[in-house]
């Protein structure tokens, strides 16, 4: 047997409320860690997996303490060591790579200072060789020139090279185990896809073993042997990775697994419902008895235990998991969506081109925008009514900016954004009327963000309806119930505050009061990023049904390209902010055309140890669009030559009626699909 | 960055123009003028008319501010009403008078602040915290005139240390003057210091709060050399424009705490030449003080961006 070298027994942490109960964050966890394997803990937000990656450090966040239990590292309890002792053992046998590099990096400290520390503190090796161990270190995470990238603040480093930077300063102790926090969580597929091959490597490389924590099943299936779900701040199942993600016996991670939109598979995931409960409101019964499908009555009041199966090699916390051991596989349903387009325009956007580039005081005087390579370019889509249309590309592709234009927060710097043929809206808020103002709405990526946390929902739905068509008394309530009723909430939603609805609900909220002014377009920024992936497919499959009820036509961005495949009729590719592709989502998806469309496609990671990403190009960042030629050139690995850096290729139509922007024929870029 | 700073001093200049107008008009505004109060009683006809004409009040203001401005520029402030000499001499030995009281507040006020911040913010919630704290938010809740007057009481007339009143002429040496500037300072300083160490206390806390602070933890990093390393650069980075306001604030401290001391210095003057209505006096003050607020603010934008390797990149990239 492979040799134990993380312990942690009857681990139990948590906090005092204020009326002095005990609240637990962690419940009763028992796991061990083996050398050379990596673990992947999964849960969602709230289920205790950083707080236990933590107190495998030693470590417990203020407000928070051990009530019980230990973390046995070389045979002795990490959570009773003193401070002196933990630090010869954080960094040197075990470190840590947290979740958001740019924030995790000492902003006034050079990355070569900041690396030195750790080789500092763990080696002993002399200054040259500290120096030259920097440049190898930045070297192994491939990080380009080390020795300029060392002098650099972490400011100057983009967000991939920043999660490098944290993967080289946590191998500079050559640890034992390696406890990873939602590394790859707010990074481009594509860097993400890289960072995660890195990981890979390193793990083999150096045997290193890994704890790898991530909400995201699609990053665990990539790297992980095993697998820990957790739930509740419990252990809910735990085995092969392979096992858990093919044959779940748990209704949690079996509902989870159908929960998440795939890139085979067209159309709406079935959705969990209701939400985790927050820590301190159990008391007895299991914990996901509100939720699963599998419940019976003795779940209610009797907690179950967490049993080990041999044959499986598999712990599982649950009454009733034969009933899923003999439901083979997850065989995922979808709801295929109805397409309610119709034949007529409702929204065209030609030549628009976006400037973020600051006004000089001439241009200020005459009114007008000089940039000659603005964000945004060149881009020509037309939109039908009951359309949704999708726009995806890596954060700078200027998505964001095209949804703020169309909602008149930005002006255009060229260009006609025309609503229902006639209608210009290439002016700003200022300048429209309020029923151009009505007809498109935002929902925006992060409800805490945007509901305004003083007003009840009632207040908050009143707004639209109070401002666009002067509701008032009865009439008024009338209609906040029934769109409350809409988005399914419940008319005692009314008198709460956003701080005391859960994310979903508060998402919903803001679905309600985007509906409330009856728009015909509905622009959706990023809605289901902050969500939970349970409640992710219930607001998916909510949006849905309010566009077949009202014949909306949704704008929708994403970075997670499963639920666009999921949820558009149409995609459009920006790179740079110029139009690659774009095209039927089927089409897209199955015959990815355009070489970026390939690269971002062939990125994204599945729940499916079997589906490996491919990388086609490097993840280099570029700052700014180039100013002539293809937007792509600089990181297209078909590029033709000079063509493609001189002259915007144009714009090619296939049989399917899909537009690609590029050099190569037609031909040749279908001619690969087969293969 | 050296358009920035340009800019900076152009925007400060602005400031100081806008602030010599507003006094101007100020005390154009106010009924009765320098003539109306030196003559008193006898502030009518042929009297009047001569006061007018030698101080040059007889011609339209804008010309008048105009040739104050021009004066002003080059350090000229013109006459004082109630000495009959001219301001430069009168300002001079008040400033070095206040520069004193001012600058040892500052330079024992700083440390202490930084210190008490730093501790109470490191043993946060403990003893040294919540005895520290209690203290600090005590003083600065008394205002100056209040402990400055108990500090006479105290320490002058009960325990008679230290002369409660300060009665030495304006142009006294500095050794001579030391004994009598030790409570107005500390009367100073208290309610200064008090602020600036919570301010220093809530940056720091914040800081620690941080993900990079945790990771060099995590990293295993000592804790003095985490705190002086990881902590303490970036926290102190935004506690330099909150001094710096803090000192300008101190300007206002100043003047109340010269008249109960009788402290011979700018503060002082403030108040007497109000009250004697010596106008161009006023004036010159207004601005000085205005000139001190806007260079104090100044400097500490400066240094803040000379420090802050965020500010200085992005400055040089443009």
């Amino acid at each position: 047997m492979t040799e134990i070298i993380q312990k942690v027994k009857n681990l139990s942490i948590g906090f005092k409320s204020k009326k002095g109960e005990e609240i637990l964050i962690l419940r009763n966890i028992s796991t061990n860690i083996k050398k050379g394997e990596t673990v992947g803990i999964v849960g969602e937000s709230g289920s205790g997996k950083s707080t236990l990656a933590l107190a495998m450090m030693g470590y417990v966040k203020h407000g928070l303490y051990t009530i019980g239990g230990e973390c046995e590292f070389n045979s002795s309890n990490l959570l009773k060591m003193k401070n002196r002792d933990l630090e010869k053992i954080r960094g040197r046998k075990i470190a840590m790579i947290p979740q958001n590099a740019g924030q995790a990096l000492t902003p006034n400290l050079k990355i070569g200072y900041q690396i030195d520390e750790a080789l500092q503190l763990h080696s002993d090796l002399k200054e040259e060789e500290r120096e030259q161990k920097i440049s190898e270190l930045l070297n192994k995470v491939r990080l380009p020139s080390p020795e300029t990238i060392a002098l650099r603040y972490p400011h100057e480093l983009s967000g991939g090279q920043q999660q490098r930077v944290a993967v080289a300063m946590a191998l500079a102790g050559t640890p034992d185990l390696l406890l990873l926090d939602e590394p790859t969580t707010g990074l481009d597929v594509t860097t993400q896809a890289h960072v995660l091959e890195l990981l890979n490597f390193i793990a083999k490389d150096t045997g290193t073993s890994m704890v790898y924590v991530s909400h995201d099943l699609g990053a665990i299936a990539q790297v992980s042997d095993r697998i820990i779900v957790m739930y509740s701040g419990e252990i809910v199942l735990e085995g092969p990775s392979r096992d858990i993600l093919k044959k779940p016996i748990h209704p949690y991670t079996y509902g989870l697994l159908k929960s998440i939109p795939k890139l085979s598979l067209a159309g709406l995931p079935q959705s969990m419902p209701g939400s985790q409960p927050q820590p301190g409101t159990m008391h007895r019964g299991c914990s996901f008895f509100d939720r699963c499908d599998f419940s019976e009555e003795k779940c209610k009041n009797n907690s179950p235990q967490l049993e080990y199966l041999e044959e499986l090699n598999t712990s599982v916390r649950c009454f009733n998991y034969k009933s899923l051991m003999n439901d083979s596989q997850v065989n995922q349903t979808v709801n295929k969506i109805k397409t309610s387009l119709q034949d007529k325009e409702i929204l065209n956007l030609s030549e628009v081109s976006i400037s973020y580039a600051k006004q000089k005081l001439l241009d200020q005087v005459l009114n007008r925008i000089s940039d000659d390579n603005p964000t945004v370019k060149d881009i020509n889509i037309n939109i039908k009514k009951g359309e949704t249309i999708a726009l995806v590309g890596e954060s700078g592709s200027g998505k964001s900016t095209i949804l703020k234009s169309i909602a008149g927060l930005l002006r255009t710097k060229g260009g006609i954004i025309k609503f229902d043929q006639n209608r210009n809206l290439s002016s700003d808020l200022k300048e429209r009327n309020p029923n151009d103002l009505r007809i498109i709405q935002l929902i925006f990526q992060n409800p805490d963000e945007s509901l305004n946390p003083n007003h009840t929902v009632e207040e908050i739905i009143a707004q639209p309806l109070k401002l666009y068509f002067g509701l008032k008394g009865e009439e008024l309530k009338k209609n906040i119930i029934d769109l409350l009723q809409k988005v399914r909430l419940g008319e005692f939603y009314m008198s709460r505050y956003p701080r005391q609805l859960s994310g979903g609900e508060k998402q919903r909220v803001a679905v309600a009061r985007a509906f409330a002014a009856k728009p015909d377009i509905i622009l959706c920024d990023e809605v289901t990023s902050a969500l939970d992936v349970s409640v992710q497919a219930a607001v998916l499959n909510l949006l849905q049904q309010l566009k077949e009820d009202f014949g909306t036509t949704y704008i929708f961005v994403s970075h997670d390209l499963a639920v666009v495949r999921a949820i558009s009729d149409r995609v459009a590719v920006l790179y740079q902010g110029r139009l690659c592709e774009v095209g039927p989502s089927k089409d897209v998806y199955q015959f990815p055309s355009h070489p970026y469309t390939e690269v971002l496609l062939g990125a994204v990671l599945e729940p499916d140890p079997d589906i490996k990403p491919k990388l086609v190009a490097e993840d280099i960042v570029e700052e700014k669009p180039p100013q002539k030629g293809c937007s792509f050139q600089g990181r297209c690995s078909r590029i033709l030559g000079d063509i493609c850096k001189n002259e915007v290729p144009p714009w090619q139509i296939t049989n399917s009626g899909n537009s690609i922007r590029c050099h190569i024929p037609l031909k040749e870029l279908q001619k690969d699909q087969v293969n | 960055m050296l358009f920035l700073i340009i800019k900076r001093i152009l925007l400060g200049l602005i400031t100081l123009f806008i602030v010599s107008l507003i006094t101007f008009v100020g005390t154009e505004i106010l009924p009765g003028d320098a003539c109306t109060t030196y003559l008193e009683r006898q502030a009518f006809g042929e009297q009047l008319e001569a006061c007018y004409r030698r101080l040059g009040l007889n011609v339209p203001a804008y010309e008048r501010y105009v040739s104050w401005a021009v004066n002003a520029i080059q350090g000229d402030f013109g006459y004082s009403l109630s000495g009959e000499m001219p301001i430069k001499e009168v300002l001079g030995p008040r400033i070095k008078n206040s520069l004193v009281l001012a600058s040892a507040a500052i330079f024992i006020g700083i440390p202490i602040a930084l210190i008490l911040g730093i501790v109470t913010a490191l043993w946060r919630d403990k003893l040294p915290d919540v005895a520290i704290s209690t203290v600090t938010i005590f003083a600065m809740t008394i205002p100056e005139f209040i402990s400055a007057t108990l500090l006479i009481l105290i320490i002058a007339i009960w325990l008679e240390w230290l002369p409660g009143i300060v009665i030495v002429p304006t142009d006294v040496s500095f050794f001579e003057l030391l004994p009598n500037i030790i409570l107005p300072v500390i009367a100073i300083a208290m309610i200064m210091t008090a602020h600036m160490a919570r301010m220093v206390r809530s940056s720091v806390i914040q800081v620690m709060a941080s993900e990079y602070v945790q990771m060099a933890i995590l990293k295993g990093v000592p804790y003095w050399k985490m705190v002086f390393k990881h902590v303490l650069p970036n926290a102190l980075l935004p506690a330099i424009n909150v001094v710096a306001l803090t000192i300008a604030w101190l300007l206002g401290g100043v003047v109340v705490t010269e008249v109960v001391f009788n402290y011979p210095g700018l503060g002082r003057l403030v108040i007497e030449s109000i009250s004697n209505r010596d106008l161009p006096t006023v004036q010159a003050l207004a601005i000085i003080l205005a000139s001190i607020y806007v260079s104090i603010n100044l400097l500490a934008d400066l240094m803040t961006l000379m420090l802050n390797p965020r500010l200085k990149t992005l400055q040089i990239r443009k």
